[in-house]
């Protein structure tokens, strides 16, 4: 290898977007057994290996299955049930909806019109105004899980502030935060998103020190490390939370986890979310539908039931590193929430795997080639 | 409320079916249209290169942008065809065919040396060196009997691969 040293810095950063692929696949996953004996001409023009991997991937990969939407089940085609679902969805839309719509207003006039205040005229008195402004968020978090009925049962005890923990959870929609937020107002770390979104996260969310990145951005990523590493020591800090899948998956599965929030060097509290899809699919397909369209739907819906598991803290063990550790709690959170695990990066949603992982398919298959070519 | 497979109406499979020589069941032809559809993206009817590339373990391949001249643009049908050469009840014929299509990429029913030279660079990327893929290419086409010169034909693959038979399954998911 000629870069060992670049290698090295760059591991001892924080490195929130970039996890090894190889760490995590198993090695030599593609070789199935080590052919021995001399080279004939079959076992060079033999390329069935390769070709039935390519045939598998494009028949069915586990990557795509963990972005898939699984809508419910139609249930409407019977004769019988169908006036039944018509009626179902007069009611969902045309009062259902707009009472949602009243109820979510109302919590948003109460809130600006005390937030506003709080901001700025308790310039003086920051920890009042800290304390208020949480509280506040807290609510307005509460006001949307209402505005879906959501239906959620917290298990575990729960978030407590204080410094050198971490929070990290599996991540399914945007609407994790605000469930997860309504209880403890928690510091977030999230992709930085445009419209309406962005200017809540640039000016309320601001307030309970949540941290926006942009994924494409290289520099953005030492700014985040730094932030991260400062907020983690505050005493006065609201509790941090992670989502290290980096992207949100269907609630079926577990992508990878991102090594960032492993390697703080303080106790990861595990947070698992399942959903339950009996009235709605909650996995927001940021590709397929925007953000205000994904909560449309959830409001449209009769309800939005999960759970939320709050886990025993872990610590990393002597000699773990930081990927194994984030292996251990990934384990932790799917087994609690009945998720499968996937070794893949939740990024190469938005890029191409690196040519690394086919030069060493490639550099394997020459190696055997050569080693056998000596075989007499 | 429709999925995606009350589009295919039975006369569609058994068209399809026939198009694959009955290779693949009416359920794994329901199911391959799933698929189809997923990576169909935008559907158009066909699924592009980007589309195919937009599956990590595919792009991986170190013959994908090979493969990619085979199945880019198909439509469902002749995507099934292709497929069909990984179902387990495909004759070694017809494994060997598709695996001399892969080799005979200007399609002019034969292998050259240059040919194989090219997939075998594929394969080994910068792993060996132009010197070293001639010499085991040479050394093996030698003690098969042929020559640097010679011309691989179907029949010539058919009797390499086939004599010892060639391992070439991939499973449908039936859900």
């Amino acid at each position: 290898m000629s870069s060992p040293g670049k290698l090295n810095s760059s591991s001892s950063e924080l490195d929130l977007d970039r996890p090894n692929l190889e760490d995590y696949l198993p090695s030599g996953a593609s070789i199935q057994q080590e052919p021995h004996g001399k080279l004939r001409l079959r076992d060079l023009l033999d390329i069935s290996p390769t070709l039935t991997e390519a045939a598998g991937a494009i028949i069915d990969d586990s990557f795509t299955r963990c972005f898939k939407s699984n809508p419910p089940e139609p249930w409407n085609w019977n004769v019988y049930l169908f006036p039944l679902w018509c009626f179902g969805v007069v009611v969902r839309y045309f009062i259902l909806f707009p009472a949602r719509v009243l109820v979510l207003t109302i919590g948003w006039i109460i809130f600006l019109s005390s937030f506003i205040p709080v901001h700025f005229l308790l310039k003086g008195h920051d920890k009042l105004r800290k304390n208020l402004e949480r509280c506040l968020v807290e609510l307005i978090c509460s006001f949307f899980v209402a505005s879906w009925t959501g239906v959620v049962k917290y298990h575990g005890p729960r978030p407590s502030m204080r410094p050198k923990q971490v929070f990290v959870a599996n991540h399914t929609s945007m609407i994790d935060f605000i469930i997860l937020e309504q209880m403890t107002a928690f510091a977030v770390i999230m992709q930085k998103h445009p419209g309406w979104v962005g200017l809540l996260q640039s000016t309320i969310l601001e307030s309970v020190g949540c941290i926006w990145f942009n994924r494409s951005e290289a520099k953005d990523r030492e700014i985040v490390t730094k932030k991260l590493r400062d907020h983690v020591l505050g005493v006065d800090n609201n509790p941090l939370l992670i989502f290290p899948e980096g992207t949100c998956v269907n609630n079926h599965y577990t992508v990878m986890f991102k090594k960032g929030a492993f390697e703080l060097g303080c106790s990861v509290c595990p947070v698992a979310i399942k959903y339950n899809k009996i009235f709605v699919d909650a996995f927001w397909n940021s590709k397929k539908q925007s953000f205000t369209m994904h909560l449309l739907q959830l409001m449209t819906s009769w309800a939005v039931v999960c759970d939320v598991w709050y886990l025993e803290p872990q610590n990393i063990r002597p000699g773990e590193s930081p990927i194994e550790f984030a292996e251990r709690v990934r384990d932790i959170i799917s087994t609690r929430a009945g998720l499968k695990k996937v070794p893949w990066d939740g990024y190469l949603k938005y890029s191409r795997p690196s040519p690394k992982h086919r030069e060493r398919k490639q550099q394997s298959f020459a190696e055997s080639m050569l080693r056998r070519l000596e075989e007499k | 409320m429709g999925s995606a497979s009350s589009m295919l109406t039975q006369y569609d499979i058994e068209e399809v079916q026939e198009h694959c020589n009955d290779l693949f069941s009416q359920q794994e032809i329901v199911s391959l249209y799933q698929r189809f559809c997923q990576l169909d993206r935008n559907a158009k009817g066909f699924i592009s290169a980007d589309e195919f590339l937009s599956v990590p373990e595919f792009a991986m391949n170190p013959l994908s942008q090979r493969l990619l001249k085979m199945v880019d643009g198909l439509n469902f049908k002749d995507f099934v065809a292709f497929l069909s050469a990984f179902s387990a009840r495909a004759s070694m014929q017809q494994k060997s065919e598709l695996i001399f299509k892969v080799y005979d990429s200007d399609c002019n029913g034969k292998v050259s040396f240059k040919d194989i030279l090219e997939v075998l660079r594929d394969l080994s990327g910068s792993f060996m060196s132009d010197e070293q893929r001639e010499k085991v290419l040479t050394q093996v086409l030698q003690e098969a009997g042929y020559t640097r010169e010679s011309y691989l034909t179907l029949d010539d693959f058919v009797k390499v691969l086939g004599s010892y038979g060639v391992k070439m399954e991939v499973e449908v998911p039936i859900d």
